[in-house]
């Protein structure tokens, strides 16, 4: 190739790339810059409410998008206008992944969150308000809308609720002789799971494992108690925990529960040498089908102790584009309408968030009654204005917890230093 | 090589000064470019890696000293505004009650690891140098450990070592021995943990040693086994000294994994009970995702305090592995 032939090749490639630049250039210019930043999908602006992709994260991955679940959300999404893209994550994986996607700028339109992380997103700055977004709140029970609210601002919906309650193995008791409706007390239970050690089986499992699920079964002990847990060092939160030391010294409980979650706990239960199971609504059809009858858990001196609340909320996200807020209100009143929730709750085995929704559900299934009075009386942990304090504070109860069980410090040492601990954590 | 006069002879070697005068105008007037081509070159292969390196390696590095410089706060890790906090968050994390059982459970922790697996892989590795029937077989049976996800690996050791219905202290109970609490106690935790770790390490070390006592060649053997040398001063006096560089980089990249060792601990007791079974990985894990309100400085504090102890570990390989190559 000559010099020239080769120089003149160069010119056209120089001229050919130039001209592809000015023309990408012009193009992209001129098209419509893009409106919103909600979520992964494209967003459109919803005041034209024509159609565009809503992002939905929720905490239930085991449904997939053939579940009632996931089409529900469609039709909801469906009559609103938009589509929904729906992404199910594991639960203690989406706070790192919504305080992420807040920091992106890229969080989801509507984000189904467990209760006691709504403090965290909110301080976080992540969550609108609902001055902001628009939900209306009237019909909900304030116990369980507790969680949701900091400095008087409410900052979501919930789905429903679920909480603790003392499972039984009526066999079991029968055979040991002991009347359940006579466990109304910690000294008459402590009685009762002496009598069922006596006739060779286990007298109770619960959870006592180093993570917030041994916190939320620690909690109606705890709350039973008369404690607080502005002051867990305090005398009440010592005995309700010797009252767990005791039962692992007696043998009334087993040395599993140091390490043992929920689920295992429940499996150890389900063998059917446990008498009593601390476990939650989530539980009820497995108690149906092996039998187990359920009664509240009892207060130190009488009563029913109060119950924490599980349970996730319906939160919307800051999102750049705030006319979205609107459309997305609209989807989660569809979500959380009376007869949507109730299907959903029953689906999720939690009690309806209103009392319109709870007379449905006792009305078509008259065991829930219990579970009802139970949510009735339940707190919410991140409730009594404690918001992100709560996380620091159930940190070192648990750490506590351990250190009790496992007999590497006395209760009352272990609390005090807890308490100490969690203070200094609060006012770092 | 003879020569036959003066004129022949010059015409072999013509004038050095000539010659060289002669190349360096010549080549001088190619050599430039070329050298800049070379030189292009070389920058052209090394860049991928460089660019690599930046975006996987440097730029978290960066991150993560940022995160620990500054006081992060959800707020401020959101709007990512968080305050310069200069040296306060390791402060706080030196002087917390749980560095120093951290400290000294990850301490013990790689250094009981590291002597039984590089042990008993070597002494597997020894075993398995004679050939015997079913020999390979047995070889490959022992990299299960290796193989095994991480999960189904530390799920497994976790229902083995329940305290009630462990197949282990059902074992102990057939002999007689006192049950143990195997991950529930403080004084056991961590040992349950040890041991199920140098289970899964074994395989590694058995094979990197394997290999190494491939090289050696037989004939070193065979001279010393005319000069009378017992099996015992064999393996003392040729195989451990001449395996000295293979061991050298097996011990390193085993000190540096197991310095990482989260799955096991975390599934196995979750870093309790109460600290008892922390190592400086685990509790950089509950600092970041083991709480609702997470804490991010504390945790990319303690993960650079790994990474620095990472780094001496890897000055100290280089200090021998130079003398090594002196010697």
């Amino acid at each position: 190739m000559t010099v020239q032939v080769s120089r003149r090749l160069r010119t056209i490639g120089v001229a050919v790339a130039t001209s592809a630049a000015v023309v990408a250039a012009l193009s992209a210019c001129s098209s419509s810059p893009s409106s919103s930043s909600s979520g992964a999908a494209p967003a459109s602006s919803a005041s034209s409410g024509g159609g565009g992709t809503y992002t939905f994260w929720d905490p239930y991955p085991q449904y997939n998008a053939s579940s009632a679940w996931a089409k529900l959300i469609a039709t909801c999404g469906t009559q609103a206008g938009v589509t929904i893209k729906r992404t199910g994550y594991d639960t203690t994986a989406l706070v790192s992944q919504s305080l992420l996607a807040a920091q992106q700028g890229k969080s989801p339109n509507i984000l189904l969150v467990d209760n006691p992380v709504v403090s965290t997103l909110a301080k976080a700055g992540a969550l609108t308000t609902t001055a902001q977004n628009g939900l209306s709140t009237g019909s909900i029970a304030q116990n369980i809308l507790g969680a949701g609210v900091i400095d008087g601002k409410t900052y979501g919906v919930p789905i429903g609720a679920n909480t603790l309650a003392l499972y039984y193995n009526p066999k079991i008791l029968s055979a040991a002789g002991v009347d359940p409706a006579s466990i109304t007390s910690w000294a008459t239970l402590t009685a009762a799971l002496a009598k069922v050690k006596a006739t060779g089986k286990t007298g109770i499992t619960f959870s006592g494992i180093n993570t917030e699920e041994g916190s939320f079964q620690f909690l109606p002990w705890f709350w039973g108690s008369g404690a607080n847990l502005t002051d867990i060092g305090s005398p009440q939160a010592v005995a309700a925990l010797t009252l767990w030391t005791t039962w692992l010294k007696d043998g009334y409980a087993p040395n599993s529960v140091i390490q043992d979650t929920q689920t295992t706990a429940w499996q150890e239960f389900q063998t059917g040498n446990v008498a009593f199971a601390e476990n939650g609504t989530w539980q009820k059809a497995g108690a149906a089908t092996m039998g187990a009858k359920v009664i509240p858990i009892p207060a130190q001196n009488g009563g029913a102790a109060p119950v924490p609340t599980g349970g996730e909320f319906f939160t919307i996200p800051v999102q750049k584009d705030t006319s979205t807020y609107a459309t997305t209100a609209k989807i989660v009143q569809c979500l959380s309408s009376t007869s949507n929730i109730v299907t959903t709750d029953n689906t999720l085995n939690y009690v309806a968030p209103t009392q319109a929704g709870q007379q449905a559900q006792v009305s078509a299934d008259s065991t829930l009654q219990t579970w009802v009075t139970a949510v009735g009386v339940a707190k919410a942990r991140t409730g009594d204005n404690l918001g992100t304090k709560y996380p620091l504070i159930s940190q070192q109860l648990w750490t506590a917890m351990q250190k009790a069980e496992s007999g590497a410090a006395t209760p009352a040492a272990a609390l005090a230093a807890a308490q100490t601990a969690a203070a200094a954590a609060i006012n770092k | 090589m003879t020569t036959d006069g003066s004129g022949a002879r010059s015409a072999e070697r013509p004038r050095p000064w000539a010659a060289h005068a002669a190349r360096g105008r010549g080549q001088h007037a190619r050599r430039r470019p070329s050298r800049h081509r070379g030189q292009w070159a070389a920058w052209g292969f090394i860049v991928p890696v460089v660019a690599y390196l930046a975006a996987f390696y440097a730029y978290p590095l960066y991150r993560n000293i940022d995160l620990s410089v500054r006081s992060y706060t959800v707020a401020s890790f959101v709007s990512g505004d968080a305050p310069f906090a200069g040296f306060a968050n390791y402060a706080s994390v030196f002087r917390s009650a749980t560095f120093a059982p951290a400290l000294i459970n990850t301490t013990l922790f790689v250094f009981v690891s590291i002597a039984f697996q590089f042990a008993i892989g070597l002494a597997l590795a020894v075993f398995f140098q004679r050939k015997f029937p079913l020999s390979s077989f047995l070889r490959a049976l022992f990299l299960i450990p290796w193989l095994l996800p991480l999960l189904v690996s530390a799920s497994t050791w976790s229902w083995m070592l329940n305290s009630d219905s462990g197949v282990v202290n059902a074992l102990l109970h057939a002999f007689g021995v006192a049950h143990v609490n195997w991950l529930t106690s403080p004084n056991w935790s961590l040992a349950s943990v040890l041991i199920a770790n140098i289970w899964i390490g074994i395989p590694f070390n058995l094979v990197i040693m394997y290999s190494g006592l491939q090289s050696i060649p037989a004939d070193v053997f065979e001279a010393a086994a005319i000069d009378g040398a017992s099996g015992w001063q064999r393996f003392w006096r040729i195989t451990f000294p001449l395996l000295r560089p293979v061991s050298a980089i097996t011990l390193l990249l085993g000190f540096i994994y197991t310095l990482k060792v989260f799955d096991i601990i975390w599934i196995m007791t979750r870093g309790g009970p109460a600290t008892s079974s922390t190592t400086l990985a685990i509790w950089a894990y509950q600092f970041g995702f083991g709480s609702l309100l997470p804490d991010f400085s504390s945790a990319a504090a303690v993960g650079n305090v790994l990474i620095v102890i990472a780094l001496l570990f890897a000055l100290v390989y280089i200090r021998v592995r130079s003398r090594l190559e002196e010697s």
